[in-house]
């Protein structure tokens, strides 16, 4: 496992991509085909069911070393990963173990169905036996998460690399039906168990900021102007009657939206359409947030399913019936989806981006002002005889987003991060006054530079009042300017507000707990909104 | 017996009328070692072990009245007998031993239990109080041995070498680049900082040996130092001189480092977990030896350890001082004595 273990420290620590793609091929050029095939279901999710509890796992390490549990979790915090404190709460190897990657997988497949006891046997065994760096992995391996920035998209970047194969269809065969017991390293890469000419998509075309005022874009007629949304783009490429549903990050995200591929089977004809994934309920959009709940799951339950149902909304058509239509115009492009949609009825998740029609550039504003009560971010600008650009172009597509509200609030609790930000206090609770009184209104935990963190982290350390546990209440004295897309009234929180996707958005530091918001001003944003 | 007070300024040693490494200017300072955080400038007099008085000299001014002794050398002030004593954390440093009418005292400073072939290695002291320094009090901190870590560090630079990469640490000038210096030397040309370059010579002043190694000129030629090993103060990380380092991939050793999440923080290319402090059973192991009655904790997870020992039968308590300031920091002063 030794081998591993090195890509693993070498993706972990850099933060360039090509040097993670580069150790990866390193990897998958010595690694034996088995080795490399666990590799990739590994990262993948593709892997075994967790065999033991990891609340076994502590205990057990816990009576090894005599540990309280006070003193684990306070360890487990510093360290913000389950298996890596493990890993370094044990002591220093008794004996030497050497496998494979796929050794220690077949032993895991193998540990489910035994007892406890054999369980616990096993694992005390591994542990003894491996080094620290090793012990991680080994943690790892049972259960938990390989967080190590080591994306699909990477994955595949590195099999590019290695095997000259096009990376999306790479993507398409990782993704794809394969079993690891029936499929060889060259046959998985070389897709012979998929079809990609069901699959390929095409690059996105993407936009552009507004950097010029509206009547620099000529006449108003000459655009399609539709909202923004806040939600994946996505692309849904229909080929002989097979459904593939390809992220903007070039991932396949098919079997995470059911709902989409039920939908697509409603339509005869074969296309690729661009548009939006959205959580849509009742026929509004809901907030990423809400999409969120969706994301990057194995199964989704049928509670999920209908907790946080998912639409698409449909921008752009790239194919139509075999035939690439990029290089028409948009206007032409926008009445062959409209045909496309009328082939079929009753789409409950599939909608036509809608278009907004208007003779002046100033109703604009107000339209894109009011834009957040549908949960919209804004306004789209898309000159009508623009082809599908491949990528970013200046000048055909332009993204207007809505600003976000604002308020200044005092930090008073701070909580250490997990993975790479355990060191550094890097979540936050805010308040605004109350009166002489604090409330809280919002909890962020991002758009700090890592510089700011490290500032912010010190305070906390100096001015908490806990000594233990991870959450540290803070003398009331940094500013920040917290960013939300909304505001409504709400029975739940003691603030009677809730905030939508609050997030930090400068550390006000010219101010003080004075100048902060009061809950009466933060109320009044919810009629100015 | 009381012997010692915890004040604003420092540690004060009641019966001798001194502090023992006080952050506010006093009269008389007792300095444990030479790290900015224990040695602060404005003392009217200061006392330390010989091989810390060119150190402080250097640092602070070459116009301070310092005095210096020998380890284990006796010196009587008011009645109290004070003693330095091998602390092992980096040159000259040293525990503080106090006895004042057969009560003994000692404090640690900062210390390392563990021999690195440089620093006089680490003596316990037995005492009735222990004032113990706590930086890397979890038991998640278990340091390697030296020749552990000295082959992780030999491997880095062989696949830094193959890469035609020239091998960059980053350590605090004082202790931390001497030790990076043991463990680098026969490997290859080591080019230090001038930074680093000054202290090492106020260190050799005292008449000690360290690993050869070549000052890095503000106009260094590039040809020359590819694909050598250069130690740089962590305050140079993203700085134009690193980026004039041809090819240059970076390393940061401290103790912090044992965590991944750390590693990953700094954007450097490797992390060796390399402390000039005691890890968890080095700490443990301390004050089982000073055999003391009453243990005070000091800088670092001073809660945590105090309570630890508290439930293991040791009665302690916990001490805020201004030691070890911004723990978690590699840019800051401090940190870099991690």
């Amino acid at each position: 496992m030794k081998d591993f273990v090195a890509l693993i420290n070498a993706v972990e620590i850099t933060n360039k991509t090509n040097a993670k793609i580069q150790a990866l091929v390193d990897y998958f050029s010595k690694a034996s085909p088995k080795d490399k095939l666990w590799c990739i279901a590994i990262f993948t999710g593709k892997r075994p069911s967790r065999p033991v509890k990891s609340t076994l796992m502590k205990q057990w390490c816990m009576a090894l070393i005599n540990l309280p549990e006070w003193l684990f979790l306070e360890s487990y915090s510093t360290v913000g990963d389950l298996g890596e404190t493990l890993a370094l709460l044990h002591p220093e190897p008794t004996h030497s173990i050497e496998k494979s990657l796929s050794q220690w997988m077949q032993d895991i497949i193998a540990l489910k169905p035994k007892t406890e006891a054999e369980k616990k046997a096993y694992v005390l065994d591994a542990w003894s036996g491996l080094q620290t760096q090793e012990r991680l992995i080994f943690n790892k391996l049972i259960g938990g998460s390989f967080r190590i920035g080591v994306s699909k998209k990477t994955l595949v970047n590195a099999l590019e690399k290695l095997s000259g194969i096009d990376a999306n269809q790479l993507m398409h065969s990782i993704i794809g039906n394969w079993d690891i017991d029936s499929i060889t390293f060259e046959a998985l890469i070389n897709g012979t168990h998929i079809n990609y000419d069901n699959s390929k998509p095409y690059p996105f075309c993407l936009a552009y900021a507004l950097e010029k005022p509206l009547d620099e874009l000529g006449a108003v007629n000459t655009w399609q102007i539709e909202y923004k949304w806040d939600g994946i783009r996505g692309q849904i490429v229909k080929r002989n009657g097979e459904i593939y549903i390809w992220s903007r990050g070039e991932e396949l995200v098919t079997q995470q939206f059911p709902e989409l591929v039920h939908a697509m089977q409603q339509f005869k004809n074969d296309f690729v359409i661009d548009g939006e994934i959205l959580a849509l309920k009742n026929n509004s959009v809901l907030l990423f947030n809400d999409l969120q709940k969706r994301l990057n799951r194995k199964n989704v339950s049928k509670k999920l399913l209908e907790e946080v149902p998912v639409g698409f909304y449909a921008y752009d058509i790239l194919e139509y019936n075999g035939k690439d239509i990029r290089h028409k115009p948009l206007e032409e492009r926008r009445l062959s989806l409209e045909a496309l949609f009328k082939t079929t009825t009753a789409l409950a998740h599939i909608k036509l981006s809608q278009c907004i029609q208007t003779d002046h550039w100033e109703a604009l504003q107000a339209i894109r002002a009011a834009s957040r009560a549908i949960n919209s971010e804004g306004l789209m600008l898309k000159q009508k005889a623009s082809p599908y650009h491949v990528g970013r172009k200046k000048g055909d597509w332009w993204k207007w987003k809505v600003d976000p509200l604002t308020i200044d609030a005092v930090m008073i609790y701070a909580q250490k991060g997990s993975g790479r930000r355990s060191s550094k206090y890097t979540d936050y609770t805010f308040a605004v006054k109350n009166g002489d009184a604090l409330v809280t209104v919002a909890k962020a935990y991002s758009g700090l530079t890592d510089k700011e963190i490290t500032e912010v982290s010190r305070f906390v350390t100096k001015n908490a009042i806990e000594k233990f546990g991870p959450v540290r209440t803070v003398k009331p004295e940094l500013v920040f300017e917290i960013a939300f897309e909304g505001i409504a009234l709400s029975n739940r929180h003691k603030s009677g507000v809730a905030l939508r996707f609050p997030r930090i958005k400068r550390w006000r530091k010219d101010k003080t707990v004075e100048d902060i918001d009061t809950i009466a001003s933060v109320k009044s944003l919810i009629k100015a909104q | 017996m009381k012997l010692v007070r915890f004040t604003k300024k420092g540690i004060y040693c009641i019966p001798g009328k001194f502090y023992l490494d006080p952050w506010y200017p006093v009269d008389y300072a007792v300095i444990s070692h030479g790290h900015a955080d224990h040695a602060k400038w404005g003392m009217q007099h200061y006392l330390c072990h010989h091989h810390t008085k060119p150190i402080l000299q250097h640092r602070i001014s070459a116009d301070i009245q310092v005095e210096s002794l020998a380890y284990n050398e006796k010196k009587k002030i008011n009645g109290v007998t004070l003693s330095f004593h091998p602390a092992g954390h980096i040159i000259g440093s040293a525990q503080i031993r106090l006895e004042y009418k057969g009560f003994v005292v000692v404090f640690t400073g900062d210390y390392k239990t563990t021999p690195d072939g440089l620093t006089q290695p680490y003596e316990p002291v037995t005492c009735h109080e222990f004032i113990t320094e706590s930086t890397f009090g979890l038991p998640i901190y278990k340091w390697q041995t030296e020749t552990v870590l000295k082959q992780s560090i030999e491997d880095w630079i062989a696949s830094n070498k193959m890469q035609h990469k020239t091998s960059v640490f980053l350590g605090y000038s004082l202790g931390k680049s001497q030790r990076i210096m043991k463990l680098l030397e026969g490997i290859d040309a080591i080019y230090v900082h001038t930074a680093i370059h000054n202290i090492n010579a106020a260190i050799t002043s005292s008449g000690l040996k360290l690993p050869k190694t070549i000052l890095l000129e503000p106009d260094f030629d590039k040809k020359e130092i590819e694909g050598k090993l250069v130690i740089l103060p962590p305050a140079l990380l993203g700085s134009r001189l690193l980026k004039r380092i041809p090819n240059a991939a970076t390393a940061i050793c401290s103790g912090w480092m044992q965590i991944r999440g750390n590693k990953r923080w700094k954007g450097v290319d490797a992390g060796f977990p390399v402390s000039d402090h005691a890890d968890w059973n080095g700490l443990l192991d301390a004050v089982k030896a000073s055999k003391a009655e009453k243990v005070y904790v000091t800088h670092g997870a001073q809660a945590i350890f105090a309570k630890y020992l508290n439930e293991i039968g040791i009665p302690a308590e916990e001490i805020i001082t201004a030691y070890g300031e911004d723990q978690l920091e590699t840019e800051g002063k401090k940190t870099e004595t991690a």
